[in-house]
């Protein structure tokens, strides 16, 4: 039989082909932006069941109203010191006897929260508030809680609670898992997020 | 003489593409990778807001999303300019939400439905009364896990 040796295929075009490719998946796909602020509603409460009386000076108002602006405690406030008054509402420790916080670093002032577990924050919208102004509400008073959390977690454990969350959902975190999540339950068990949201008045 | 004068050829070489394809390749399997089809057309205006304090949404699979805003500029003449709420692939009532919400819960797995997670894609200028509503009627559904969908940066821009 002779052998007769095949031809070159010419692949001149190839690029072609893949550049096709390329670029109808550049345009159909988009990188996604999955991330966001984690809640948890709470659930539907039956009629008749009466909610508990909780002190006032352990409750935090915030308000926001059809035209964005915030009411902080009675008082107008701009949102870059919401933060901070956030803080110092859940930091107080204002509480004495067995209702004192051990781990605060607040004022300690008896007229604001006793301490972080009964410390509530009351959210009040209107129906017209722009979402946009209560992502921003709800952002730094998540905040709030977080570096409330760090600053425990940098004390106790000698890192952040963000180090934590991110060393536990690491696959390749060679440290003892179990331990960790204790540690991260007892952080969130001091600090609570407590965030409490009336319905939205319509007018 | 002769010898030594090299001919110089007035030509360029051609350059050798043969290579071009393995680069091509290379960034499009880079593409396919990493970017996820989207699964909605989107038939309303949806321009989120900013947050920092956020948390990653993994595990597509189990994410319900909701979208809501102001109809787009090619549907307002049809559906007006007050903001809607859109499921899959079309606009809805505010009232079909918890029927969406037991429809995604049927074409999922039964041991992953208490991981299932919603996610609302609502535009920043929406007003919180809708938004309200929505949570209302997930707080109906039992769908109590949510997620904000947000964007990376500070809040502070969504103010002005």
């Amino acid at each position: 039989m002779a052998r007769r040796s095949s031809p070159e295929v010419n692949a001149g075009s190839l690029a072609d082909i893949a550049f096709l490719l390329l670029i109808f998946f550049l345009v159909t796909t988009t990188i996604e932006t999955d991330s966001g602020i984690s809640r948890k509603l709470p659930p539907m409460q039956e009629e008749n069941v009466e909610p508990p009386i909780i002190k006032e000076k352990n409750i935090f108002q915030v308000i926001v109203n059809r035209n964005n602006d915030l009411l902080v405690e009675d008082e107008l406030m701009e949102l870059s010191a919401l933060k901070d008054a956030a803080i110092a509402f859940l930091d107080n420790g204002g509480g004495v006897g067995p209702e004192a916080c051990n781990y605060c670093q607040g004022a300690g002032d008896p007229s604001s929260s006793d301490n972080p577990a009964k410390a509530v924050i009351m959210l009040v919208n209107d129906r017209q508030t722009e979402y946009g102004t209560y992502i921003a509400v709800q952002n730094e008073l998540v905040g709030a809680y977080n570096e409330l959390r760090d600053r425990t977690a940098q004390r106790l454990y000698g890192k952040s609670f963000s180090q934590m969350e991110e060393n536990y959902d690491n696959v390749n975190f060679t440290g003892n898992k179990e331990e960790l999540k204790e540690q991260i339950e007892e952080i969130r068990d001091m600090w609570p997020q407590k965030l409490s949201e009336a319905d939205p008045k319509s007018n | 003489m002769s010898k030594f004068t090299k001919k110089k050829s007035s030509e360029l070489p051609a350059i050798n593409t043969s290579s071009l394809p393995d680069i091509v390749f290379m960034l499009l399997f880079f593409f396919m990778v990493a970017t996820v089809m989207r699964q909605n057309t989107l038939k309303i205006q949806n321009t989120l807001p900013y947050a920092d304090q956020v948390e990653k949404l993994d595990k597509k699979d189990l994410v319900m999303y909701i979208y809501a805003g102001k109809p787009s500029q090619r549907y307002q003449q049809t559906m007006g300019t007050e903001a809607r709420v859109q499921l899959n692939d079309n606009f809805a009532e505010v009232s079909e939400i918890q029927q969406f919400i037991y429809a995604e819960r049927e074409s999922k797995r039964e041991e992953l439905i208490p991981f299932l997670t919603t996610a609302l894609k609502v535009d920043h200028e929406t007003n919180m009364g809708l938004v309200s509503d929505i949570k209302l009627e997930l707080r109906k559904a039992e769908a109590l896990k949510i997620n904000y969908t947000t964007r990376q940066g500070d809040a502070a821009q969504n103010m002005q």
